[in-house]
Parts: structure tokens; sequence; C-alpha cells
């Protein structure tokens, strides 16, 4: 008995002792984030006095070159629609691809599975003069049209895993009583996969909002530039201003891990479907 | 065939296209073409003449690329294809290791689920942030990596890690791993969830330990979930950007500069589109082999 509770508290100190070195460091920002400049010169674990300021807040906020407040409103603006869109168009071609005939329709599938492996550096020139050419450079519309085709492959992939457990007899049924394809799929199919679809929006609303490259080829007008753009701006060549800094990057991080603690369930189990059967 | 058997077929062919058009018209374009077109120009120059492997010459002979004059011992810059080889060697087996270790820890610890959330936080962070926390950590101010270092008596470590080819490279190799590793945790917790119990109770009557149960149930079972880990991080780390973009921009000297970051600059700094395109298609051809490999090894498992 005594072995055991001696192993058990081995455990607990050992998972605990490794997990300071992920909580430290998150202290450490929020810690130079919320004090001033004048209180952290010996750094921020020192206390021998402890101001807590949103001051540097503010200045990341309405920071004169690189606001980052204006920069979160755009980056909502694109991540809103690139999470509707391709998870609407992805899903129904995933219901296609697994469930209407079609010749070559599985090396279709495998080839659309392989393009996750493409990195977006593969496009980038391409792209870049192929939107300029339809005037959709420093446009929200081409860059929510980039994000949706990007993340059409992954969720392809993770949408027909999923419809796939679904019970192929409610939609023979719903056939039988004179449904169409379209209505069988909107009616049927999608509300009866509305965790998978959280899964999938909780995921792609985070890789669109985190996307740095893409943005950064496409949009350059200062007004537009979405949040992760404004956070290489706010970091000066030798001085480095560590609290507005640290404020800009917790407000940019501010809305994945928002969502990742409203849907942590589905974040992870899209993560896990993504992988497994 | 007669003529209504093949207006049937058009038909359920029709459907299939009416909902597959919107995704592939979008992949095409966005993905598919200008992929190709990048292929196009590592094998043209300029005036667009074909030449053959020349770019792919040039690029791998020039020392931003590859450039092992100074391999160990000496100090980096040792050109961007060695930096992402170096990366992989060790971020991969760091992070499956230590994702392991953590998934089996957490797997009996109390407040588990906080832990796990917190060290999942370096997942959900976007990398553009995952550089400042870098820089922030190994920083000579700042840093508490560097003071404790420097508490210790280490105080040749106890400087600004990003700001010297010594250091710059292992710096973000190590934030990367930090990074990185809720991802292989994560995925290792829901595969030991699906080991059933019996097999560790059978195991244990007839007589094997804690490490036998280890070695000869948890890590053959995990297999599948280890390959998905491995494919997916190699591919992380062959398409390593952002973090290096606001850590050290490739910096200092080339000492950090990685293949995807170089097409940038050569891209959209330097305006040498072929010589861009040339790096692109390399990288690509290494994610490829990558995704091939993985696609091939679920299938057959199947």
């Amino acid at each position: 008995m005594m072995r055991r509770w001696g192993q058990e508290l081995a455990v607990n100190a050992l998972a605990w002792g490794v997990g300071l070195i992920w909580i430290i460091p998150f202290i450490g920002i929020l810690m130079s984030a919320l004090r001033p400049q004048s209180e952290l010169i010996h750094g921020w674990w020192q206390f021998s006095s402890f101001t807590i300021s949103l001051d540097n807040f503010l200045k990341a906020w309405n920071h004169p070159t690189a606001p980052i407040g204006q920069g979160i409103r755009n980056s909502l603006v694109v991540v809103i629609p690139a999470t509707v869109l391709p998870i609407f168009i992805g899903a129904m071609a995933a219901y296609a691809l697994l469930r209407f005939p079609f010749p070559l329709r599985d090396p279709l599938f495998l080839t659309i599975v392989l393009l996750m492996a493409i990195p977006q550096q593969m496009v980038a020139v391409p792209l870049f003069r192929f939107l300029r050419d339809l005037g959709l450079i420093n446009s929200y519309l081409g860059l929510i049209l980039v994000h949706t085709a990007w993340a059409l492959p992954w969720v392809i992939l993770f949408l027909r895993n999923y419809f796939s457990t679904l019970p192929p007899e409610i939609e023979e049924a719903a056939s039988l009583d004179g449904a169409g394809r379209f209505q069988i799929f909107t009616r049927i199919v999608l509300p009866l996969s509305l965790p998978g679809l959280a899964s999938a929006a909780a995921l792609q609303l985070t890789w669109a909002w985190n996307d740095f490259f893409m943005a950064l080829i496409l949009i350059y007008d200062p007004d537009m530039l979405v949040a992760t753009q404004r956070i290489p701006l706010l970091r000066g060549q030798y001085h480095i201003d560590w609290g507005v800094l640290t404020a800009a990057s917790i407000l940019t991080m501010s809305v994945p891990i928002l969502v990742f603690a409203l849907l942590q369930r589905y974040y992870i189990r899209g993560l896990i479907g993504w992988t497994l059967k | 065939m007669s003529a209504w058997r093949w207006g049937k077929r058009i038909g359920r062919w029709g459907s299939f296209l009416g909902f597959t058009a919107p995704a592939l018209l979008l992949i095409l374009f966005f993905i598919i073409l200008p992929a190709l077109q990048t292929i196009a120009l590592s094998f043209t120059d300029r005036e667009g003449a074909f030449v053959g492997l020349r770019n792919f010459a040039q690029v791998l002979s020039d020392p931003d690329t590859f450039n092992l004059t100074g391999f160990p011992p000496g100090p980096p810059p040792w050109g961007s294809i060695v930096h992402n080889a170096v990366w992989i060697l060790l971020h991969l087996p760091l992070t499956v290791g230590l994702g392991l270790i953590l998934a089996v820890l957490l797997d009996r610890a109390r407040g588990a689920t906080f832990l796990k959330s917190i060290i999942f936080l370096g997942m959900v962070t976007p990398m553009i942030v995952g550089g400042v926390i870098i820089r922030f950590l190994f920083d000579e101010n700042a840093g508490v990596v560097t003071a404790i270092l420097r508490a210790v008596g280490l105080t040749e470590l106890g400087r600004s890690w990003t700001a010297y080819p010594e250091t710059a490279l292992p710096a973000l190799i190590l934030g990367s791993v930090w990074l990185w590793v809720g991802f292989s945790m994560i995925l290792y917790s829901a595969g030991l969830a699906t080991i059933p119990r019996d097999y560790y109770e059978a195991a244990a009557v007839d007589g094997a330990g804690p490490l036998q149960q280890f070695w000869y149930i948890t890590i053959p079972s995990l297999r599948p979930v280890t390959m998905v880990i491995v494919a997916m991080t190699v591919l992380w780390e062959l398409k390593i950007f952002d973090i290096v973009y606001t850590a050290t921009l490739g910096g200092p000297g080339g000492a950090t500069m990685v293949l995807a970051l170089q097409m940038y600059f050569y891209a959209f700094r330097a305006l040498e589109f072929h010589r861009a395109a040339t790096v692109a298609t390399l990288l690509t051809l290494f994610t490829l082999i990558v995704g091939l490999w993985f696609v091939r090894t679920t299938r057959s498992s199947e």
C-alpha cells in the first residue's frame, strides 16, 4: 500500500515537474505583457515590486505603425468565410467521393489527399501572378479563395471518413421516398454530421487565423494586413519592446486559444479523426 | 449498350460532377495549376528557354543551399537543405519520444487534463507568435532559459541564443519541439486509450513487469499512431517558415536559413523567380516522398 502511494506521488511530481516547462514560458509572456517595463529589467521572475497594468495591451492595440486591433478585425473578416466556404464545398465533394459512383473516383480521392503534402511555397509565384491578373491582390476575396482551396484536401479527407460512419440505410430510405441527392445531403447527411462539421470548423478556423505565408504574399496594403502579419512588424531589428510585442502576441493568439477552449472536444477529435479511422 | 443505360449512367456521373465541381475547380486553379507552373519555371530561364536541370545544379551548388565546408565542428551556416535535415534529425526523435513519455506519464497523473491543455497550447498558437516566444525564452535579458543557464554557471550560454550562429539553430529547433510536442502527445494519448486493459491484465498474470508490458504491448499497439506522427512531423519540419521568420529571419548570416524561407527571399525580395521555383520544387519533392510513403503504408495496413 505504501509503495503504491509512493509510486503515485512520484508520477504526479514528475508530471507536474515536466508540465512546468510549458507553464513557465506562458506565465513569462503574461508577466511581460501585464507589467511595466521598469519592473522587468532584472527579469519577469523578479517580484520585489508587482504592478499590473494594461498599458502594453493598449499600446499594441493602437500601435502607430501596426495596430493589432485593426489586424484582429481584418483577420476575422477573412477567417469566418474562409471557414464556412471550405467546409460546405468540401462536405459536398467528400459526400460524392464516398457515395456516388464514378470511374477513377478512388484515385481522384487519393490525389486530393496527397496534395496535403505540398508546401505553400510551391504555388507562391504563379498564384501571385494569377490573382494579380484577376485584380485579387490586396483583396480579402482572393485570400479567402486561396484559404478555401488549401483547406479542401484536409476537409475532404476528414469529412469523407466521418460520413463513412453514418448508416447508409437512412439515405436509402429517403431516396425511396423520392428525395433528390442534394436534398438528402442538406436535410439528412449534414444535420447528422454536426459534430464532424464542428471539428472541421474548429481546426480550419485556427489554421486560417494562424496562416502567415499566404497573407504575406497576397496582402500588402498596410491597413489591410491581418493580425499575424503585424507581429513581425512590431519586432524591431535591434531594440525589442518586449512589453508591446508580448501583449500583441497574446492578443493574436487569444482567438485560436478561445476556439480551442470552447470546442476542445471537437478540436481534438478533428485532429485524431484526420489520422485514424 | 442501349441509349437508355448510357443516359442513366451519365445522369449518375452528372451528380458526382455537380457535387465535386466547386472543390475540384478551386483545387485545380489554386493548387495544381500553379504548382505545375512552378515546375515549368524551375526548368526554364528568364527568356523562357528550356534549360534542363541547370537551375537545380545551380541551386544545389550554391552555399545558400548546401555548404558543408564548416559542417561540425564548425558553426552554421551549412545551407538550407542541411539545416532542414538537422532539424528533422533532432526534432523528430525528440518529438516522438517526449510525446510518448508525456502521454504515458499524464495517463495516470492528477490534473492531467489541465497539463495536456497547456502543453497543447503550443500547437494552437500561431507559429508566427511561436517564433516570438522562442526569441523571448532565449533572450539574454528577458529570457528565462538563459537566466537559468547563467544561474547554474553556464555563462557562455547565458547570452541571446538567436543572435549567434552557434546557438540560433539549436534555439529554434528546441523551441519548435516545445511548440509541437503537444501534437504527438495528444495522438499518443488517444492511441493509449484504444489499447484494451485485458492485454495488460493477461500479461501481468503471465508475470510480465511494467517495462515488459510497455515494450511488448504498448509500443506495438501504438505503431499506426507513430506512423501518423512521424509523417505529419516530418512534413511540418520540411515546411518550417513562420517560426524562423519572426525569430531570426534566417540569420545571423544565414545560420538558420531553411528551404521555405530561402524560396520566399529568392522570389519576393530578389525577384529571382526561376531560382525560387527550383527551391520550391526541391522542397515539394521531399514532401511528396513523405506523403507517398504515408499513403502507401496506411493503405497497405488497412
